[in-house]
């Protein structure tokens, strides 16, 4: 086509024909599959004209609760990416015997398993938490939005656009092969040389960008706004909880971010920071990466903590008991989260005092989450227990997070880690607690907030459905992985020589089957519930018998969240309201100043997947362009003064009186 | 369960502690589990006898109580700790061959020089001047020295019944001191992730008695080969699956170049490169030694054997960060 190769590499980088998977039919028959299903769903949305409400309503917004509904539906539809890819293997390693070598080379079995890692963690279970945080948080304090309304839509979109960059590295190119930190020397050039390591490295700087400015939002938000009369101590503990997270994040992020840099600069710069030659030291980037690492899974899980904490006490119909030990215990958490991360690579030589440092500071903090589970005991003991869907995923965690919790104190043991690390065991005790944490927190968080989101619940049957396969499901996924661990299996392996190992990775296959349809029940729930919301209504925007704020206002709640600015006077301010005989306030509005919404978060992600795509495959003029128009249009969008509104008292008034009149209906 | 039933006497030290932890932490989490189904079932909405105290929420004494106990269990699994992990550290040599018999003072222990490759194990055994390939024996009772380094990316030297794995770096040696108290053959694997080849990278450890180890040395003498520089330069290409091999004659300090990354001919060691900077640098004339100090190059090696890499090899225009240095191959010195 073109005589001129040096024309060429400048326009296409190290982007060919070649690049394009064609050879691989399970990528083409995905391609096909996500080509058919995505292009009838921009059909439809074409059809119903649909576009316009949602560049308007939805992609522009900077309502913090639609943009927590949408962390939601991206982490939804990457946990059924993540979670093919953990299909993927659970297949692989079940037929992988005998000399049979499976269906998957290792050059495809080792982007997935990346992937999954990856995805799981980035794209699935932080937008599930930053989702959750950020619909309840400014609920939860009486406040009307974040601090910083339009950084929330930039955060949304970048991680957004981090996400599809990922997404686009299975079509266009290849994944990483490294396992989902990127150890070095293994990830440098010398050894990973393709695109793969890139997409990586973008991939998690662009939604980087998003995860940390989120953090300093939502910080800002929980310290300068709650309602009057909420001190700290009165806060709820969700929010407690999403305050320490956001404080990890805003501390942690920048060392991933750095850590990434300093790779970046060794693939691209030719410096040696983490090569094993001309004096670099990859146990730098390891030691670097778990100083992120470990704060990381902290910043998962106390946020999930935070929802059990008010399901418990909701649903035991009765104070959370011992606030104050609760909060403190999310404090030493946090704070302890950042004198762990050796326990991570106890087998990389160093010595004996320094292990045990950090083995026993990894067990320190067994102490605040073990007075957690107490603290939920003894919410239940001499409550009321209702078992509806978001209270059962709290009992599963209960059970299953202790067990997770067992085993990775055993792991901080180091001389029981070096038999252990890196095995399967490992495996099955991090999908202990992140599955039974983090995950099972995201259902009941789910399912809890789901009818103040929408003003209906969502249907019981199916969320049971949902429940009791996943927790069956996981059981069987990965109580024979701790097995196998125990048999000296280590992970990431794609084919075996040991016949006896097969029936354990068939039990664990069968276990992920169940979690499949435990993940259909969830989306089948969705469905159920949308087809029967007016069966699953609820007018009073307080279906559980609520206890904090989030459930005074109106289901969903307006734009606004509350007419008048709530005051507080105690723990628990809504279910003390009720008990004070509060009475819902009908006049005395007044004009409320919002701000506008606004289309530079979406066009800042989509110029930012053009610059990593360009950076990604060495197209320079892209990647230059694509960084370029984003200085432009932010220094543009600073110039944007028409930024906010007043919601006139009219119409605050005919929103609120439709509400009185509907709440008078109920009464009667 | 080869992790729970060792057979070597550090594993078996390993084993004893999951198990004490376990049972220490069994303490607190089955009455947990317990009360979970005991509160749920007995505070349950439809009980209405059960006493509901909806406003209760602060016991002093519980509170005590729940932070007390998982402390009192974390005093004493924090101390086992310290002093399991201060004696099982894989750096101390060992001071006793099980747990009913000390080290005798005249033993020699057998020292085992490791190195990870892509992607199979290369074993020195410099006291005995031979080398292996993806096998691995010891006489049962002998104390064994490893010292481990890699001549690639990372990986992890792990025999599970034998001992806990340390990992193997390049230009690092790692130390793991360990004893085999049961003849038998054994799996040794990698146990971190290295490459597409990482799931073959195993090798047999065989425990042997005193004449059976002998024999052994005696069948790797007869039927080895010569592990020269240019031996190990073939050996050290990516390649899966490769067969045991022996060497009856192994080059002068082989390892030690191995560890220092110039077992390539005409590279630098980084011995000779950290007394150049010890010495306050080679200023802007170390220019001269830069290429001499480029060591990772599995690319260049996979053009030498592609047919061991699954994946055809996306060579980068443009991003060549000094991978050409084909050394020329002339032995070192």
């Amino acid at each position: 086509m073109f005589s001129n190769p040096d024309l060429l590499k400048f326009i296409f980088g190290r982007l060919t024909l070649d690049s394009i998977p064609y050879h691989e039919p399970i990528l083409i028959v995905t391609f096909i599959a996500v080509a058919i299903g995505g292009g009838a769903v921009l059909g439809l949305l074409t059809y119903f004209r649909l576009w316009g409400y949602l560049w308007n309503e939805w992609f522009t917004s900077i309502d913090h609760k639609k943009i927590g509904i949408m962390y939601m539906v991206l982490a939804i539809i990457m946990l059924l990416r993540g979670f093919s890819d953990a299909l993927l293997m659970r297949m692989q390693q079940a037929m992988a015997f005998n000399g049979n070598e499976g269906y998957l080379p290792p050059h495809h079995y080792d982007q997935i398993f990346t992937a999954h890692g990856v995805i799981m963690i980035f794209f699935v279970a932080m937008p599930l938490v930053t989702g959750l945080m950020n619909f309840a948080v400014p609920l939860q304090i009486g406040a009307r939005d974040v601090s910083f309304p339009f950084l929330n839509n930039f955060s949304f979109w970048m991680t957004t656009a981090g996400s599809m960059l990922i997404m686009i590295s299975l079509f266009i190119g290849e994944f990483a092969r490294t396992g989902w930190l990127a150890y070095p020397p293994l990830s440098e050039s010398a050894y990973s040389p393709d695109v793969g390591v890139d997409y990586y490295i973008w991939g998690l700087q662009i939604a980087g960008i998003g995860t940390l400015l989120s953090g300093v939002n939502l910080i800002a938000t929980i310290v300068k706004m709650r309602a009057p009369g909420m001190t700290m101590m009165k806060m709820p503990i969700f929010t407690w909880t999403a305050l320490c997270t956001n404080v990890l994040i805003v501390a942690a992020f920048p060392v991933l971010t750095a850590v990434l840099a300093l790779l970046t600069l060794d693939r691209y710069a030719g410096t040696n920071f983490f090569t094993n030659d001309l004096g670099g030291n990859p146990m730098m980037y390891v030691n670097l990466i778990w100083i992120w690492g470990h704060p990381e899974v902290y910043i998962l899980i106390l946020p999930a903590f935070g929802v059990f904490s008010e399901v418990v006490s909701t649903f035991s119909s009765k104070r959370l008991f011992g606030y104050a030990s609760m909060v403190y215990a999310t404090v030493v958490i946090t704070i302890l989260s950042y004198l762990v991360w050796l326990h991570h690579f106890f087998t990389m030589g160093s010595g004996a005092s320094v292990n045990s440092f950090f083995g026993i500071t990894t067990m320190i903090i067994s102490i605040p989450t073990g007075a957690k589970i107490f603290n939920w005991l003894f919410t239940m003991y001499r409550g009321r227990i209702r078992f509806e869907v978001p209270m059962l995923w709290a009992m599963g965690f209960m059970v299953t997070f202790v067990i997770g919790g067992m085993t990775g104190v055993m792991l901080a043991v180091p001389p029981a880690d070096f038999v252990l690390h890196n095995s399967l065991f490992l495996i099955a005790h991090f999908h202990n607690v992140i599955i039974g944490g983090v995950v099972f927190g995201a259902f009941a968080g789910i399912n809890y907030w789901f009818p103040k989101a929408f003003g209906f619940k969502l249907d019981p049957f199916w969320g049971k459905m949902s429940f009791w396969f996943w927790l069956v499901g996981f059981y069987f996924a990965f109580m024979p992985l701790y097995i196998l661990g125990l048999m000296g299996v280590t992970r990431r392996l794609s084919q075996f020589e040991d016949p006896s190992l097969q029936i354990y990775f068939v039990i664990a296959a069968f276990g992920a089957g169940l979690i499949a349809i435990g993940i259909a029940s969830f989306l089948m729930q969705i469905f159920v519930s949308i087809k029967n919301r007016h069966a699953l209504a609820d007018v009073t925007g307080d279906p559980w018998g609520g206890r904090t704020l989030e459930w005074s206002t109106s289901s969903p709640p307006p734009s606004y969240n509350f007419a008048l600015t709530p005051i507080v006077y105690d723990h628990d301010s809504w279910w003390d309201m009720k008990n004070r005989g509060h009475i819902r306030p009908t006049d005395g509005f007044l004009p409320i100043h919002m701000p506008k919404s606004t289309g530079t978060g979406v066009i800042l992600g989509i110029l930012s997947i053009i610059f990593g795509f360009g950076m990604v495959w060495h197209i320079w003029w892209m990647a230059a362009l694509g960084f370029v128009a984003m200085l432009v249009v932010t220094i543009v969008h600073t110039f944007n003064y028409n930024r906010d509104f007043y919601i006139p008292v009219e119409e605050v008034i005919r929103t609120e009186n439709a509400r009185t009149k509907i709440l008078a209906e109920q009464v009667q | 369960m080869v992790v729970m039933g060792p057979s070597g006497d550090i594993a078996v030290q390993q084993r004893d502690l999951i198990v004490v932890s376990t049972v220490l932490m069994l303490l607190i989490i089955i009455p947990v589990i317990f009360l979970v189904f005991f509160f749920a079932w007995k505070y349950r909405q439809s009980n209405t006898d059960a006493p509901y105290d909806p406003e209760w929420h602060h016991s002093t004494r519980l509170e005590v109580m729940i932070w007390s106990a998982p402390l009192v269990i974390i005093i004493a699994l924090g101390a086992v700790t310290w002093i399991s992990t201060h004696k099982l550290d894989p750096y101390r040599p060992l001071d006793r061959i099980d747990s009913s018999t000390p080290l005798a003072k005249d033993v020699k222990p057998l020292t085992v020089e490791v190195v990870a490759l892509d992607w199979k194990w290369l074993f020195f055994y410099p006291d005995l001047g031979i080398a292996t390939v993806n096998e691995l024996a010891a006489p049962v009772n002998t104390p064994i020295n490893f010292k481990i380094t890699s001549g690639t990316v990372m990986n992890s030297f792990y025999i599970p019944a034998l001992a806990g794995q340390i990992y193997a770096m390049a230009g690092m040696e790692t130390k793991l001191h360990a004893v085999i108290n049961k003849p038998g053959e054994f799996e040794g694997i990698s146990a971190n992730y290295s490459g597409a080849g990482f799931s073959h990278m195993r090798f047999k450890f065989h425990g042997l008695d005193q004449a059976g180890f002998d024999q052994w040395v005696e069948k790797a003498k007869n039927e080895g080969k010569v592990l020269d520089t240019n031996a190990y330069v073939a050996l050290a290409k990516p390649s899966i699956k490769d067969p045991v091999q022996y060497f009856s004659s192994v080059g002068d300090g082989l390892y030690n170049s191995i560890l220092n990354m110039c077992a390539v001919p005409g590279k630098m060691c980084m011995s000779e490169m950290m007394h150049i900077d010890a010495k306050g640098g080679a200023g802007k004339e170390s220019q001269e030694n830069r290429a001499r100090l480029i060591h990772d190059n599995r690319d260049a090696a996979d053009d030498a054997a592609p047919a061991t890499m699954e994946h055809g090899d996306t060579s980068m225009p443009g991003m060549d960060m000094g991978h050409g240095s084909h050394a020329p191959a002339t032995p070192s010195n």
